[in-house]
């Protein structure tokens, strides 16, 4: 496809302004042609497990999404994974050190990624980070 | 004509327009019309934006009581 290109976006918060944005990013961005991959980690990881609690707002903006009730950022990651072939991927070290297992995180998830896997993926594409 | 289908996505904020619009077109034939609806202003700018850089054609684009029609059809 035309003007398509690599994204990548790498996603450690765990507030709920970023995960939107990353998520926002990630659908629109697969939809458009691009090849997207998302990989978790940090305290982003925690909010993909199954039936995992809202996360909690950074600021005013973050309350303003939950009242006028924007699309919820794990239906946009889902979505840029079912229509926009979107790779997500939860950091492999992440996994470890949450002591979760494939089965506790979204079943839209890709297995672990290595960060040297991600990296080299990466070369030559943008690179987001939230 | 073409039968047009019509997606309400009143209420909904970017990107939910656009995504709701692109799961319907998933399952669209070439050929088939959409209409979106939207109530969300970045949408009415960003759908035709989506539409031009993915290839599909855009038939209309209007605004009626705050209530934007974005309509195109699928082209591949």
């Amino acid at each position: 496809m035309a003007n398509s290109s690599k994204i990548s976006i790498v996603v450690v918060s765990g507030t709920l302004e970023r995960l939107q944005m990353a998520a926002m990013m990630a659908s629109v961005g697969a939809v458009s042609g691009n090849e997207v991959t998302v990989f978790l980690s940090m305290n982003a990881l925690g909010h993909f497990r199954r039936g995992a609690s809202a996360p909690a707002a950074e600021g005013a903006f973050g309350k303003l999404l939950v009242e006028k009730k924007a699309p919820g950022f794990k239906q946009l990651f889902q979505s840029a994974a079912e229509l926009g072939d979107a790779k997500i991927h939860p950091c492999s070290m992440a996994v470890d050190v949450l002591g979760v297992q494939a089965a506790d995180l979204e079943p839209w998830l890709g297995g672990p990624m290595g960060l040297t896997k991600f990296l080299s993926d990466a070369h030559g594409g943008q690179v987001w980070s939230f | 004509m073409a039968e047009r289908t019509i997606i309400d996505a009143r209420g909904s904020f970017c990107p939910g327009p656009l995504m709701e619009l692109i799961a319907r077109l998933k399952f669209g034939a070439v050929g088939d019309e959409f209409e979106v609806l939207s109530t969300d202003k970045g949408s009415a700018s960003d759908i035709p934006e989506w539409i031009h850089k993915v290839g599909h054609e855009l038939l209309d684009s209007r605004e009626e009581a705050g209530v934007w029609h974005i309509a195109l059809r699928k082209t591949k």
